[in-house]
């Protein structure tokens, strides 16, 4: 027998189509629930996505897979899974745990009093830049700054980013199904998390003998009505939030430059008016989203969508990136349109597990983009399409090299504070529209 | 008024190509604004009662008479009376005028300073001032969603606060009576004086006209120097008497098209109503006439209204969307698609209630009609879609976050008052062509007690 090719979603997965797998996406709607080569459900279209986000019957919790073996390498010995990988009620217990220190109702001010110092962040990021004509935008700022961001707000020393680089590029490789086989790459996914969680162990611990700034320092001494998380549980989640914090905002940043270079029109609209950053950010989010697809989840019944009997203790896969350029909803969907109207995309996923740094991501794409088109004068793509990194599900350019005329000065005044504040999403009271689309904008 | 409906109906009037003239009327001085914080964030301060317009799009090119009232309307001359005088022509009508608080029954009493009724963004901001201000005690006479949500606000300022519900338990009208002992605990947890079963009987005043004391029909005297009157509403259709629609207590009854119905039961084809006021047949509900006062509703129900104002008859659209409701109080989000009260079970599917975190699905004669979430509003997609498959009840499926338990229990519901029972009619003429309907106007009793049915307020349907 000839061997079968592979299907979409191995094409899609296959490094050959990291630059643009938008052409597979459309042939995978065609079927709403397709198969993959290892059996799991691929659904890539708009409304079944949404509804699988909503749906008490799918799992994140990978012990509930078909093929889970209680004797597998799945965890780190000792360590509860992140919150990401758990379902209620566990895992909206940690989630209320760690929002009590990152957002409303607890703490309100979070982000946004970070604002002012991820201005000046990107701002002395490109000063570095001056007397240059070309840069790598990944190495010398898009990497760099959501780094600097989530190790302040977490209070990691910054200091330690070469040592943590190395686990965090290996936790991610191992997600990407091309580099090895299962066995392999959860053997360096645990070894990685392993190193990770107690380099978060120490630090928590030096935290108790001397509390220091940040999430974690509050969350060792949470006096909430709740408790506080465990050393276990909060070792395993700041491993967490440590990544996801960092690794998705570098490639939503430098996917949003590498479109706004090739679409002209769009970037001198942001220098002129750079306010357009909350809309622009929105479309991005749709149509160069960071995280492409959720893999992991699992069908805890059997589970009839779009014609297609997903059954009890199936594999999922929701291709996120597909939904958001689903025609059936919405208009000229390959178009990179920052004017589009209800914007309603997957970028941040969907349901409880919406994305919990959401806000921050915003936030800090919407201070670097302006201010990178903004400062490097007459910017143009070096390579085009730039070089990619590997991972399928994290996808976003390994290099984006550029070349430049010259870097414009800093702003003198500090009020870019007050203007990223009225470019941020609504904030306070939601509109009334809000609360009638799905809840998927709703985090 | 339900402000709510104006701006998704004339958005939608223009966006979808209308060019004609478009008048819009309401008795308020201000342009339409957003009624769901009044009794949330307004009251305990964190915004503005003036903060709460609602965005109006730019280039609408309307006509706007607000600050006088609509007195009357003259369907065979397609006329709009105004309390001015004046009189404006249509060729289109659309009923939006919504529904008021039921004010307390003895005018003397409610006149008393430290009455309150949640209405208008006046009436939340003057109350907002006398909450800052520091009261003994409030009184708050209903324990449903508006009520329960003052009571809330409350709360959260510190203030004393007791509820007097005359039913079983907060909410017990809307989600019934195994949810409203949740929510009763809820209250209680959050240190409200909360009273069931038993109603107020008389506001008390002092020397100066002052709110000091109120009776109670249990026999107690409770010192309270400010009361809000969370009774439920009644409709704004007064204005409409001897226009010949088939308007009275129980709204404006129109088709799912938001077509407007005669007295004699007839469909018209140029007036239209939409939001709190109206009343429409649900073909999901057994084809019930279903009065819907929620905020989505009235958007979602105006855009139907607006495309059908403007559509030939084949290209008229029904109004079939899932009712959808949420109320913020005691840190709790509590959120419903359907329509709980047509319901005769309830099981809790997921959490737990004890941690009031929980969905509990509603079912009618073996299918499911409604959920509820407390805390869990994010899986209730899930829900509006068996609801909408008309899925037996109780769901049977496995999934998170299961409950020990997930035996359904009788939901409690309270039984369904018939509006049309407010309404006598008498059919005179003899030949086809003469026959007519008209309506008798019941007097209410001199003096009378609250009327009974009062389980109409925010967040609950009636059928009729």
């Amino acid at each position: 027998m000839a061997m079968a090719q592979p299907s979409l979603f191995d094409q899609v997965v296959d490094f050959a189509s990291r630059a643009d797998p938008y052409p597979l996406y459309a042939e995978l709607r065609r079927t709403p629930v397709s198969r993959a080569d290892d059996g799991s459900y691929v659904v890539s279209t708009y409304q079944e996505i949404v509804a699988l986000l909503h749906d008490p019957r799918v799992s994140s919790d990978r012990r509930h897979r078909a093929d889970y073996a209680e004797d597998e390498d799945e965890f780190v010995p000792g360590l509860p899974p992140s919150f990401i990988g758990l379902d209620p009620p566990d895992h909206d217990r940690v989630r209320r745990l760690l929002t009590r220190h990152f957002g409303p109702p607890h703490d309100p001010g979070r982000i946004t009093s970070m604002t002012a110092d991820m201005a000046d962040i990107v701002a002395d990021l490109i000063g570095h830049l001056a007397g240059r004509t070309s840069c790598d935008l990944v190495e010398d700022v898009t990497y760099p700054f959501p780094v600097t961001v989530i190790c302040r707000l977490l209070g990691v020393p910054r200091e330690d980013e070469p040592r943590f680089r190395v686990w965090a590029d290996a936790i991610v490789s191992s997600i990407d199904p091309t580099t090895g086989d299962l066995a392999a790459r959860k053997r360096r996914r645990l070894h990685a998390a392993a190193d990770l969680a107690s380099y978060f162990g120490e630090l928590i611990d030096a935290g108790r003998d001397r509390p220091g700034n940040g999430m974690l320092a509050e969350l060792v001494a949470d006096d909430g009505p709740e408790g506080r998380l465990s050393r276990a549980e909060l070792m395993s989640n700041s491993s967490l939030l440590l990544i996801a914090g960092h690794e998705t905002t570098v490639n939503l940043i430098s996917n949003g430059m590498l479109t706004l270079l090739r679409h002209p029109q769009v970037l001198q609209r942001l220098r002129r008016q750079p306010a357009l950053s909350a809309r622009l950010v929105e479309e991005l989010l749709r149509y160069e989203p960071p995280v492409q697809f959720l893999p992991n989840r699992t069908a805890l019944d059997d589970i009839e969508i779009a014609g297609t009997i997903i059954p009890r203790g199936g594999q999922i896969t929701l291709v996120l990136a597909a939904g958001s350029r689903d025609p059936e909803h919405v208009p000229d969907p390959g178009c990179f349109d920052p004017d589009r109207p209800d914007n309603e995309h997957l970028g941040f996923g969907g349901g409880i597990h919406y994305c919990f740094g959401a806000p921050l991501a915003r936030i800090e794409a919407q201070i670097a983009l302006p201010e990178l088109v903004r400062r490097l004068e007459n910017l143009r793509l070096a390579a085009d399409p730039p070089p990619y990194r590997p991972n399928p599900l994290l996808r976003g350019p390994a290099h984006l090299p550029v070349r430049f005329d010259r870097i414009a000065p800093a702003p003198a005044t500090r009020s870019r504070d007050q203007r990223i504040t009225e470019a941020a999403a609504p904030a306070g009271v939601r509109t009334p529209r809000y609360r009638t689309v799905p809840a998927i904008m709703l985090s | 008024m339900s402000p709510g409906c104006l701006p998704p109906l004339a958005a939608t009037l223009r966006h979808d190509g209308f060019t004609g003239s478009l008048t819009l009327i309401g008795d308020e001085p201000y342009e339409p604004y957003d009624r769901p914080p009044l009794s949330k964030q307004v009251l305990d301060g964190w915004v503005p009662a003036q903060r709460t317009a609602l965005p109006v799009p730019g280039d609408l090119d309307a006509r706007w008479r607000l600050g006088v009232a609509a007195t009357g309307l003259d369907l065979a001359r397609k006329q709009v009376l105004l309390a001015d005088g004046e009189e404006v022509a249509f060729d289109r009508l659309l009923i939006a005028t919504g529904v008021r608080p039921r004010p307390w029954p003895d005018p003397a009493q409610a006149a008393l300073d430290g009455v309150f009724v949640l209405d208008t963004r006046d009436d939340a901001a003057r109350l907002q001032q006398r909450l800052a201000a520091g009261p003994r005690r409030v009184l708050v006479i209903g324990g449903g969603f508006i009520g329960s949500e003052t009571a809330s606000a409350c709360r959260d300022l510190g203030l004393a606060v007791t509820v007097a519900e005359r039913g079983p338990a907060p909410l017990a009208g809307a989600l019934g009576r195994v949810i409203g002992a949740i929510a009763a605990d809820m209250q209680r947890d959050h240190g409200v004086d909360l009273r069931c079963g038993v109603f107020v009987t008389a506001l008390v005043g002092d020397s100066s006209g002052r709110l000091c004391s109120a009776e109670l029909s249990d026999g107690s005297t409770l010192d309270a120097d400010l009361a809000i009157v969370a009774l439920g509403s009644q409709r704004n259709v007064e204005w409409l008497d001897g226009s010949g629609l088939a308007a009275g207590p129980w709204g404006v009854g129109c088709d799912s098209g938001s077509r407007a119905f005669t007295l004699d039961g007839m469909v018209t084809d140029d007036i239209f109503a939409a939001g709190d006021v109206a009343r429409f047949p649900h073909p999901l509900y057994n084809y019930e006439f279903l009065a819907l006062q929620h905020w989505g509703n009235a958007v979602a129900q105006a855009e139907i209204a607006a495309h059908n104002m403007i559509s030939a008859q084949t290209d008229r659209w029904p109004h079939l969307a899932i009712p959808s409701f949420w109320s913020t109080q005691f840190d709790t989000e509590i959120k419903s698609v359907g329509v709980p009260s047509f319901a005769d079970e309830v099981v809790i599917t997921q959490g737990s209630a004890a941690d009031r975190r929980f969905v509990a699905a509603y079912g009618h004669r073996g299918r499911v009609t409604a959920a509820v979430a407390f805390n869990q509003a994010k899986w209730l997609e899930f829900y509006q879609s068996l609801i909408e498959r008309s899925a037996p009840f109780p769901p049977d499926f496995r999934g998170v976050d299961e409950p020990a338990d997930r035996r359904p229990v009788p939901a409690g519901m309270p039984d369904r008052p018939i509006p049309g029972d407010q309404a006598t009619v008498e059919v005179t003429g003899h030949n086809p062509g003469e026959r007519r309907a008209a309506l008798v106007r019941r007097r209410h009793r001199p003096g009378g007690r609250l009327p009974e049915q009062r389980r109409d307020g925010h967040g609950t349907a009636q059928s009729l």
